[in-house]
């Protein structure tokens, strides 16, 4: 297996429940070593593409290759390399964590021995709970028994959706570097899903937005982010001396809000130097000018406009 | 992988507190059941018999736990498809009701290891609830009633088998209810396939073993058409054990069609589930 590795290859998926079309004609790749981020807006058909990346449901037409072979003619050997927590992370729950574990670890494909059952427990934190039954189990505790199933077999692809649902800040950002070290450190491929988009932000290098089944956008996070209008916080000592100034000039039709000292405008990124000396040489004093640009504002713009 | 399995499905079972209703509701039925032929079963005994002491001297134990056991195994047989439904229902309805379909079917094994593994633990549920319900009524029946002579009445007939020509037609007779407990579950399991709550594979099941045994009492002629291919039509017939001589023609005829059914519910249930789309 190479770094140039194509560990998903998605092309032409579809899928159809009788008359709602869920998954419209998606093609995409995620590459070895990846963290994917996998976004769009609620009914988007994330989760559909996910259950047939899982071959939980059969696909209409198009194909999934996983590990460069085909996910129908192949499903047991993929499988056998692919960990995944799909939605919300369900055991059974009048078992304990650890027999969850076990009967898991003994249909994952590989040998997985007691000690990295424990292993896992301890660094998901449930070392001491491992014996409580998972019915007595928060969600966030769920969720974390969640992660340690798909490290069980210590899989190449890891799919992950929603994986920071229901924990707290700590448990996020435990996650969240989790991830980034399974990434960095282990060379994981993650595939993964979230609502909270300043989590893929944070740790994907790559991702695609999807809506209504369909493509919106794909490519590395950075430069997604960093090709369109930025919104900027423009803070100065009097704003609206400052606004004053601009009239007239091609940004004041861009000026969103303004407050005592700030007001904020949309500009594209090369011209906030531009904008800077202009506002100096008119004599406002300029103190900072912070890009507000987000993932968030960049899903919520290009979501908005694909409707 | 099979027996991996299948040994995980049985330990879900047992760890499960509705698969000990079954249990729970023989050990209260069949003692309840001693005790009562203990304190009334001379005259039920006396009421079959009346016409034989007419002509006939009657001696020995014949109130012994082979004669209860029989009279138990008669009582009961109708009402155990409930307890197995009670279970088997739940093994795939019950997977999609708490989500972890999503965690067993992205495994690698296959749908149909997974189908076959559930059948051959519910199976194993079912045959270990017979047993069970063999040891309450016949071993415990043995030991407070005795052993002695059987007495079984026919259409037209009364037959008394000898003391050491009893317990082998018992154990037929019990792996027979084994087989036809088996369709039930197999039926259920099928129902469990299609939705995503056990009640509704509960309600169907029963509603399929009524209505079935409803047509097959019906003696009407349309109904004969269709009567040898409800199962329901040889769910008693373990009875035929207790015949001398054996009917073996239709021993086997039952068999066949009890067996069919096990294997025309697997393969139904195996498509099904092959095709669907885990959406819970």
């Amino acid at each position: 297996m190479n770094s140039e590795e194509n560990v998903i290859e998605i092309s032409g998926l579809t899928k159809r429940f009788k008359d709602v079309l869920a998954v419209d004609e998606l093609n995409f790749t995620v590459n070895r070593g990846d963290v994917f981020g996998f976004l769009g807006p609620n009914g988007a058909g994330k989760s559909t593409t996910i259950r047939m990346i899982l071959s939980l449901i059969t696909p209409t037409s198009g194909k999934i290759k996983i590990f460069e072979k085909s996910l129908k003619e192949n499903r047991k050997e993929i499988l056998a390399n692919v960990g995944a927590i799909v939605e919300k992370p369900d055991f059974y729950q009048y078992l304990t964590a650890i027999k969850n574990l076990e009967i898991l670890a003994k249909i994952s494909g590989k040998e997985v021995s007691q000690k990295r059952i424990i292993e896992l427990l301890e660094l998901v934190g449930l070392k001491d709970r491992a014996k409580s039954k998972v019915k007595t189990y928060s969600h966030g505790m769920k969720q974390r028994l969640g992660i340690a199933q798909t490290l069980l077999h210590n899989p190449e692809l890891i799919v992950l959706d929603e994986p920071t649902t229901g924990l707290d800040p700590h448990g996020m950002k435990e996650i969240r570097n989790l991830i980034i070290r399974l990434s960095k450190e282990e060379n994981k491929t993650i595939f993964l899903s979230s609502h909270i988009l300043s989590e893929i932000e944070l740790v994907a290098n790559r991702m695609i937005i999807i809506n209504k089944g369909s493509k919106i956008v794909e490519g590395e996070v950075s430069k997604l982010l960093n090709s369109n209008t930025l919104k900027v916080t423009v803070e100065v000592e009097n704003a609206e001396a400052a606004i004053k100034i601009l009239e007239g000039t091609r940004w004041n039709k861009n000026i969103e809000s303004i407050s005592e000292n700030k007001f904020i405008i949309s500009i594209e990124q090369k011209a906030i130097p531009v904008l800077n000396k202009y506002l100096v040489e008119n004599g406002v004093m300029v103190n900072a000018l912070i890009p507000v640009r987000s993932l968030e504002d960049y899903f919520l713009s290009i979501t908005a406009g694909a409707k | 992988m099979i027996l991996t399995l299948v040994r995980i499905e049985l330990l879900k079972i047992f760890r499960k507190w509705r698969t000990y209703i079954g249990f729970i509701a023989i050990g209260i039925l069949v003692p309840l059941l001693h005790l009562a032929m203990y304190l009334e079963g001379q005259k039920s005994l006396e009421f079959i018999t009346r016409g034989l002491r007419d002509s006939f001297i009657l001696v020995g134990n014949l109130l012994n736990g082979y004669w209860i056991s029989y009279i138990i195994l008669n009582a009961l047989t109708i009402h155990i498809p409930f307890l197995i439904t009670l279970v088997a229902a739940d093994l795939l309805a019950g997977e999609a009701t708490a989500g972890t379909y999503r965690i067993l079917v992205t495994r690698p094994v296959s749908r149909m290891q997974i189908v076959t593994s559930k059948f051959l633990a519910g199976m194993i549920y079912t045959g270990s609830l017979i047993l069970f319900l063999a040891v309450m009524s016949l071993v415990v029946g043995l030991i407070i009633f005795g052993s002695g002579e059987l007495i079984v009445t026919g259409n037209q007939s009364i037959i008394i088998f000898e003391k050491s020509d009893i317990l082998w037609r018992f154990i037929l007779a019990y792996g027979f209810a084994i087989l036809s407990m088996t369709v039930v579950c197999s039926l259920a399991i099928l129902f469990s396939s299609l939705v995503e709550n056990a009640i509704g594979p509960i309600v169907s099941t029963m509603a399929v073993i009524i209505i079935s045994i409803i047509l097959s009492a019906f003696d009407v002629e349309i109904l004969r058409e269709i009567r040898p291919y409800l199962f329901t039509n040889y769910m008693m017939n373990w009875r035929e054990f207790f015949d001398d001589p054996l009917d073996f023609a239709e021993i086997t005829k039952a068999v066949l069609v009890l067996s069919g059914h096990i294997i025309v519910f697997f393969t139904a249930t195996s498509f099904i589930f092959h095709k669907k789309d885990i959406l819970s």
